[in-house]
């Protein structure tokens, strides 16, 4: 009787189990980080995070993978029919969400609503004249010079889909001046891996898995859906990792790091970022604003800079103060930019003795006093380097007053050469160093150069640098500045910041340089 | 009364032009908000173009008369952060805060009043005392504190809360509610006690103070030795009396509760107000700072207008004097 009993209710279990178990599981990530993208219209505005967002919506003509190399995506070759002009052929295949078929004319279309007044993203391709449609999946675009980094420039420029824009009324990105949002803020269509499925800004955006993706076959992927919830707060976000009710945040704060590597079933992902931490120095002005030294200006001399280099000791600054992570740098771009060696990434050598003569010969014996600019909520532990700095140019002598203000005040002061020393941080979104010789070399009385470094020398070789199509040539053009700046030190190096990755030990995601995380890349662990 | 009335909304009409005005005069120094708004590549003749777009370099009075003008016809514009129109953000966000703020202005209330009388009414039991000092936590620990150290305790260790969020919330026309679903109910818990523990420990030691003065007091004397029981003394007579201290102090906090809750709700990602207005100072956003701070102003005049006339109702003195006053 027991028995039979016993073996009724086992096969009943088994039944149960095996009717009960689930024939489709969804994965599903759950992730936070600190803030959410400003809107979904992928051309509103040109910051990080939001172009990570639309990355999974929508897609590019040229793609940065997970290695940072540039890789075709909707565009699939290109040949040059002259210096200005080039012909890019068009993926087959594709369809946007809604079914309809992806056509040059999207592409026109996009890259023109990229160009218009109200975008964003008209920086990045200003050096587009013109696109023409060739035929259903050829295009033409024509450059204003010849422009030898232009599929750098287009790994932002996301195409929309031009019948579903002039449908929703929203040829063009959104007048910040206007009085009502425009469709696209909340709403996207893209031929992208991921569907936009719920958006509400600073609460949660859900996407759901393409299946009709063509870049499936390349990068299968078995992400299902991706909830994404901002958390502002860091030791709230870390403890919704620690509970279980997020599977993967993408900026975990410094001190936490060792807490969650400590964690029975997180791990950490880390790697240098695509953006440089520096110093910058007005050596342009005649008497600095906030310095003790009248009538001369003692940053305008080589080796006050070159002894303010050489007191800093980096490497006390990334133990202590970064916790071991960060990447001693020489130079004011990091590894994966085009123009980047290990030759110029060599720092000069700390040396508080050395620095103190360079600082005698030049006249300072009895130093200096000046104020330090930084921001404070901008950097991984701005104001904690800035600090550090403050110490180590004491010792010889310079005493810094520090000013840690919100980037919303910090920017400006270096825009309106309000500032005799600044610490500023400069990502890279071409990987390529004329960006950076754009911003923060050539000679300017506006805009990020705040040094008054203006040579006109310097300046040509920019210029040309631009437009040289011969590789080779421009490699040595990019670095000859490169040894100038180096020769010259107008900014001092610190560091490539690392930026770490946290996730449940069930995800495998590798992290990427532009700290935009690429879900097509996600392997799930059992 | 009806005089009364009026002319206290004219006064609330003038503490909100004040404080419009001051706070217009505040956003020339939070920074640059077009910096926040174009990618670091865009040019100085760019950022130029959007300060014209946007008005930002007409002189002060201008900006402000613009700004007055469209508010009283309910227009505020449109963040620069989000894209999207101020008023409509600010109703989204509302219903989150209100809850809270009722959520944790009820439990502080009725924890704090019975836990006041009881220590006004027995002041050395050791019940009272350990009310007394266990109080002193809700006003000592900062709010962040106590939220993280909630979060830790009933989301980390024990995994039955939630860290972080609303929960499911539930569209009711225009309001959005999260007390009609269990995830609601269970998110709204560590919030709704960070914010009531001050509270809680103001009212308790303010009912307590207020009792044991009006225990002292003749009538109280007199009612005792005319065999009146305990309980109609403490709670008929001597419990009506604290009450009108009680109300000014919760409804001045009540106001600064919806207007400045943001601590609590930045800690718990709390989708209300105050995390909007703490983001947009963040980012230099100005037509959500502008508008926020009109509805702050708002918000406290009427709730000092609804506490005056409060006093009216509960204090028979007052309406005494009035009339007698009227008389002559």
């Amino acid at each position: 009787m027991k028995i039979k009993l016993l073996s009724t209710f086992v096969a009943a279990a088994t039944a149960v189990a095996i009717t009960a178990s689930p024939v489709f599981a969804e994965n599903v990530i759950r992730w936070a980080s600190q803030g959410d993208a400003l809107t979904s219209d992928p051309h509103a505005a040109n910051e990080s995070p939001t172009h990570s967002a639309s990355r999974k919506i929508y897609d590019v003509l040229y793609y940065n993978d997970k290695d940072m190399k540039n890789t075709p995506w909707l565009a699939t070759g290109h040949k040059l029919i002259n210096a200005t002009t080039w012909e890019l052929s068009l993926r087959k295949g594709v369809r946007f969400h809604d079914g309809s078929d992806f056509t040059a004319d999207d592409v026109k279309f996009s890259i023109d609503r990229a160009k218009s007044p109200t975008s964003d993203l008209k920086g990045d391709i200003s050096a587009i004249e013109e696109v023409k449609v060739i035929g259903p999946h050829t295009v033409q675009i024509i450059t204003k010079e010849p422009n030898p980094i232009l599929r750098n420039q287009l790994t932002n420029i996301f195409i929309m889909s031009k019948a579903w824009s002039e449908k929703n009324n929203v040829t063009k990105p959104q007048d910040r001046a206007g009085k009502e949002e425009t469709y696209a803020v909340r709403h996207a269509m893209g031929t992208g891996p991921f569907k936009l499925e719920l958006r509400e800004p600073d609460v949660k955006t859900i996407l759901v898995k393409n299946n009709d993706w063509w870049g499936l076959k390349d990068n299968p992927h078995e992400v299902d859906k991706i909830i994404y919830t901002p958390i502002a707060n860091q030791a709230t976000r870390v403890a919704a990792l620690l509970s279980g009710e997020l599977d993967f945040i993408l900026d975990p704060p410094l001190q936490d790091l060792n807490r969650i590597k400590n964690t029975a079933g997180l791990h950490l992902v880390q790697t240098a970022q695509v953006r440089t931490i520096f110093l910058g120095m007005n050596q342009g002005v005649k008497e600095l604003l906030s310095s003790n030294v009248k009538g001369k200006n003692p940053l305008a001399d080589q080796r006050v800079r070159q002894a303010m280099y050489q007191a800093i000791n980096i490497e006390a600054i990334k133990k202590k103060v970064m916790r071991g992570y960060s990447v001693p740098a020489g130079l004011i771009t990091p590894p994966a930019v085009h123009g980047y060696t290990e030759q110029l990434n060599s720092r000069r050598p700390y040396d508080v003795a050395g620095a103190k003569k360079l600082l005698a010969d030049a006249g300072y014996g009895d130093g200096f006093s000046i104020q330090l600019d930084c921001p404070n909520n901008r950097y991984i532990n701005d104001e904690g380097i800035c600090q550090a700095v403050v110490g180590m140019l004491g010792k010889i002598g310079i005493k810094v007053t520090l000013s840690a203000i919100p980037k919303t005040i910090h920017f400006p002061k270096i825009k309106n050469r309000e500032t005799d020393f600044y610490m500023l941080g400069w990502g890279v979104s071409t990987l390529d160093s004329h960006y950076v010789f754009n911003y923060l070399v050539k000679g300017a009385d506006k805009g990020w150069n705040g040094t008054g470094f203006n040579d006109e020398d310097i300046n040509n070789t920019i210029l040309a640098i631009e437009k040289e199509v011969d590789f080779p040539k421009r490699d040595k053009m990019i670095a000859k500045v490169w040894q100038k700046l180096r020769d010259n030190v107008n900014y001092l190096p610190l560091h490539h910041q690392v930026i770490v990755w946290a996730m449940s030990d069930k995800l495998d995601i590798p992290i990427v340089a532009d700290d935009g995380v690429r879900f097509i890349y996600t392997k799930f662990k059992k | 009364m009806i005089a009364y009335v009026i002319q206290r909304a004219l006064q609330a009409v003038a503490v909100m032009v004040v404080v419009s005005l001051v706070s217009f005069m505040l956003f020339n120094f939070v920074g640059d908000p077009v910096d926040n708004m174009v990618g670091q590549e865009a040019s100085y003749e760019e950022r130029v173009a959007m300060r014209d777009n946007l008005g930002l370099n007409d002189p002060f009075l201008v900006q402000f008369a613009r700004f007055m003008g469209n508010a009283a016809q309910g227009e505020f514009g449109i963040s620069y952060r989000i894209q999207r129109p101020v008023a409509d953000l600010i109703a989204e966000r509302m219903p989150a805060t209100l809850e809270l703020v009722i959520a944790s202005a009820i439990l502080s209330v009725f924890l704090g009043i019975p836990m006041g009388v009881y220590t006004g009414i027995k002041p050395n039991s050791w019940l009272s005392r350990t009310f007394l000092v266990g109080s002193l936590v809700g006003v000592t620990l900062p709010t962040f504190v106590i939220g993280i150290l909630l979060i830790y305790i009933f989301a980390v260790a024990w995994g039955v809360l939630p860290s972080f969020g609303r929960g499911e919330a539930v569209m009711l026309g225009w309001w959005s509610t999260g007390l009609l679903t269990a995830s609601g109910w269970k998110a709204i818990l560590m919030p709704s006690v960070t914010l009531a523990l001050f509270q809680m420990t103001i009212i308790l030691r303010l009912v307590r103070s207020e009792m044991l003065e009006v225990m002292r007091t003749d009538f109280i004397k007199f009612a005792r030795a005319r065999g009146l029981p305990d309980r109609m003394i403490n709670f008929g007579h001597a419990f009506k009396n604290t009450l009108v201290p009680v109300i000014t102090i919760v409804g001045l906090n009540l106001g600064s509760l919806i207007a400045f809750s943001i601590i609590t709700e930045t800690v718990f990602q709390w989708p209300g107000m105050g995390f909007l207005f703490i983001q947009a100072v963040g980012f230099a956003d100005i037509p959500v700072m502008a508008a926020y701070l009109v509805l702050v102003a708002v918000i406290f005049v009427s709730i000092n207008l609804f506490v005056d006339i409060l006093y009216f109702v509960v204090d028979p003195r007052l309406r005494a004097d009035k009339t007698v006053a009227a008389g002559n």
